[in-house]
């Protein structure tokens, strides 16, 4: 019970992901490219977080942790980037 | 035991039905800014969510789990301020419907003085 309704958030989660893949291929400009980028990132935090509870192994944790500090870090760099330069 | 483990599980498929709102809206939305606004703040709230949730199923990765929910909080509306910020700078057009533009007009005030 427990197991399929977190199989179901899952599957939802990654039909975000693939909405927002849809933007990232297709968008008019490279703002909307980064936001629908901060988008997937932020939703595989969560499906990582899944995995980990899946695989029964809380180090997956630190995984996740260090992907959204990168994820950050990268829109905050190509924001700053298309603003005014390097 | 197994009502704590039912409404972790329920939180967390909350949280998906937030993060796939947020692609759904970064898709049809017409405007960068739009999608901006309906991108990030329901991914943010799906993923806080989903997060608590399997701490719910989990009280002993609460911690860890916390630790990224307050990491996600604080550096999410800064990395979607400074996007806007730069789409704004660089001139990306806004939809027919927008209504007001402050950081315009007070750019525009600053030139004028």
């Amino acid at each position: 019970m427990v197991n399929s309704i977190l199989f179901a958030a899952g599957v939802l989660m990654a039909l975000g992901i693939l909405l927002a893949l849809i933007r990232f291929i297709k968008g008019p400009d490279v703002t909307d490219r980064t936001i629908a980028f901060d988008v997937m990132t932020v939703a595989s935090i969560s499906v990582i977080a899944l995995i980990a509870h899946f695989a029964g192994r809380i180090i997956y944790m630190d995984v996740a942790l260090v992907y959204g500090l990168l994820s950050f870090l990268s829109v905050v760099v190509i924001g700053r980037y298309i603003e005014r330069g390097l | 035991m197994e009502i704590r483990e039912l409404i972790g599980a329920l939180v967390t498929l909350m949280g998906s039905i937030f993060i796939f709102l947020g692609g759904l809206g970064i898709v049809r939305m017409p405007d960068l800014f739009n999608r901006i606004q309906a991108g990030t703040k329901a991914s943010t709230l799906g993923t806080i969510l989903s997060l608590i949730g399997l701490s719910i199923i989990n009280p002993a990765w609460i911690w860890k789990l916390l630790v990224i929910v307050f990491f996600v909080l604080i550096t999410n509306p800064v990395s979607s301020n400074v996007i806007s910020r730069a789409a704004h700078f660089r001139g990306t057009k806004m939809t027919d419907k927008t209504v007001t533009d402050l950081l315009g007009e007070s750019q525009n005030k600053t030139k004028e003085e």
